[in-house]
């Protein structure tokens, strides 16, 4: 396991270190000054001199990007414009808004689309199954926006159900957290839960024609034990992949489903930040996102591990 | 010398060739007929928007503001009595050239890279590969906000955002076959006989990778538009008064008592979107290539 771990590692820190570069360099692609877009046009000469020499804009690239490193990773992300506040308190409080919404999306998509498609493979051809195929093509075309649009129209103004936007913490309120959630992680759950569901069925019908399958049914495995220990524990690996692959875009979803049910997430703070050319937050907001998806991306791999017993450790 | 531009052209010949075989199956594939006749339906509404659209799409008319679908108003009017319908139409505008246009652009210059990539080898091609790995990292989406936050929110940035996001995937499936083609016979004897590497590359790498560029383009066609639709959505893309789907949906949600308002850009982002996808399907079955995207 650990060495496994660790090549995977091996592989993945190249990539981080270039995709923190990146992140670093749009400081550079900045047209202009880019002391204004870190202490905004209001600061005098003084404070942009003593942030050249703190930066280091006048030493090469390298150098520059080592410095922004190791204040990165000593927690310092720079300050907002607007109030001054650091970008590192503002992460503390919209990391966990859109940690939570990726969550339950997730969640959604596993408790919906794997009994789903486990039922249309099963009953293969049936309405059931025509049901799932439907809604699974339809899902993966609807744009999240619109999604959330017609579910705040469906479950907030017409059923009344629901409340439609707002946001209250777990730890305040953990119902109205929970009431206020649910559309939102539905929002940009919609087309996950249909890549899980194509998925499933798709990986079943495969698993439920290999030989060991039959083996197993002529050994006279009862039908349950045969689904969950049998087909299942197989099936199921290539639907983690679709997970691991697809949360970068779940992600990507979140950006506008916090805009539209107006949640204070990370998405949010970028977008807010682009518009009031508030630069350090966007550059966090990045950073921690594309961070977060790499581990994501090792935590996939590592827990193909445990599925499957061929993949040795 | 003679001889090789005989051989060209019966090459040639034999690749239009495979096109219209192409073409016929596509005809028979309807899934993919399906995506492909609503989406000339789109253009043509687009390139003709002037002549079919039933009202100006920036008409201000104050007499019938937020009126519901009706015979003079097919499709309502928004909060400021403009036509729902022919801001659709010009909308189209918008979306398809983003579309096009950046694909396009991501298509030459992920290719470009790709090749060169492939084709050099060794270190450079490692380098080079790193780098795409990193910027696939991002998703779109994020990738897209970072660019126009260096550039600055307005369409030409959108375009050039979204061609950017697309890069990594079209340079590493071309670096892919180009590692594997510049071993076969035909790109070693064209090399044996003093062509260049840039003739090599055009004449004889390319057209082999082409058919699974195409592939891949028609594929990722729908993802771009609606990263596109999310950008205008935030307000990041073409600025107003040009009407585009998802700037309507953004403003639709001031609006909640006009449903009109919030169904119909919605439902055309959705349709073209599946169009998109069934078309690119249908020309991957027809060109038979499984790309492992």
């Amino acid at each position: 396991m650990i060495r496994r771990i660790l090549s995977r590692m091996l592989y993945l820190l190249p990539i981080a270190a270039i995709t923190s570069f990146l992140v670093f360099s749009m400081l550079l692609l900045l047209p202009g000054d880019p002391t204004f877009a870190i202490v905004g046009e209001m600061a005098n000469e003084q404070e942009r001199q003593q942030l050249r020499e703190e930066m280091g804009f006048d030493q090469p690239i390298p150098v520059q990007y080592v410095k922004w490193l190791q204040r990165v990773l000593s927690g310092d992300l720079g300050r907002s414009l607007r109030n001054q506040e650091p970008v590192s308190e503002m992460l503390a409080t919209r990391v966990p808004v859109t940690l939570e919404l990726t969550f339950l999306a997730v969640l959604l998509s596993v408790v919906i689309g794997i009994p789903g498609g486990i039922i249309a493979a099963l009953k293969r051809n049936s309405w059931v199954d025509f049901a799932v195929s439907f809604l699974a093509m339809g899902g993966m075309a609807l744009p999240y926006f619109w999604a959330g649009i017609l579910l705040i129209r469906l479950f907030s103004l017409q059923l009344g159900w629901l409340p439609p936007s707002g946001y209250v913490a777990f730890t305040e309120d953990p119902l109205q957290n929970l009431k206020l959630m649910v559309l939102p992680s539905l929002t940009i759950g919609v087309s996950l839960i249909a890549l899980v569901m194509r998925q499933t069925r798709t990986s079943m019908l495969e698993v439920m024609s290999q030989d060991y399958i039959r083996t197993a049914r002529a050994k006279g495995v009862s039908k349950l034990r045969l689904l969950v220990r049998h087909a299942l524990h197989n099936a199921l690996i290539p639907v983690i992949t679709v997970i691991g692959l697809q949360t970068g875009a779940l992600v990507g979803g979140a950006v506008v489903t916090e805009t539209i049910f107006s949640l204070p997430g990370l998405g949010r703070m970028v977008v807010e930040g682009i518009f009031e050319r508030d630069f350090a937050p966007v550059q966090a907001g990045i950073l921690v996102i594309v961070t977060g998806l790499i581990l994501v991306n090792l935590l996939t791999d590592l827990s193909y591990a445990s599925l499957d017993r061929r993949i040795k450790l | 010398m003679i001889d090789t531009v005989a051989t060209h052209h019966a090459g040639r010949e034999r690749s239009e060739n495979r096109y219209l075989v192409m073409l016929r199956k596509l005809l028979r594939h309807k899934i993919g007929m399906t995506g492909l006749v609503i989406i000339l339906v789109i253009i043509v509404c687009a390139a003709l928007a002037p002549v079919l659209a039933p009202y100006d799409p920036a008409e201000i008319d104050y007499e019938s503001m937020m009126t519901p679908p009706s015979w003079a108003h097919l499709l309502g009017t928004d909060e400021i009595g403009r036509d729902i319908l022919s801001r659709l139409i010009y909308g189209a505008q918008v979306s398809l050239k983003v579309v096009f246009v950046s694909i396009f652009l991501s298509l030459v210059i992920g290719g470009a890279i790709g090749l060169v990539s492939g084709y050099a080898g060794g270190r450079t091609d490692n380098i080079i590969m790193r780098f795409m790995d990193a910027l696939l990292a991002f998703p779109m989406l994020i990738l897209a906000l970072g660019i126009i936050a260096v550039l600055g929110p307005n369409l030409m940035n959108a375009i050039l955002a979204l061609a950017i996001v697309n890069v990594p995937g079209f340079a590493r499936l071309v670096r892919g076959q180009t590692l594997s083609i510049r071993e076969l016979d035909f790109v070693q004897a064209a090399r044996s006989i003093g062509a260049s590497d840039i003739r090599v590359m055009a004449r004889h790498v390319w057209p082999s990778v082409a058919g699974n560029v195409i592939v891949y383009a028609s594929l990722r066609a729908s993802a771009v538009l609606i990263v596109e639709s999310s950008l205008a959505f935030l307000g990041l893309g073409a600025e107003p008064p040009t009407p585009t789907w998802g700037q309507m949906l953004a403003t639709s949600m001031e609006y909640w008592s006009a449903w009109w308002l919030s169904v119909f850009p919605g439902l055309a982002i959705f349709l073209a979107a599946l169009a998109l996808n069934f078309f690119g399907d249908g020309v991957r079955d027809v060109m038979d290539v499984r790309l492992s995207d």
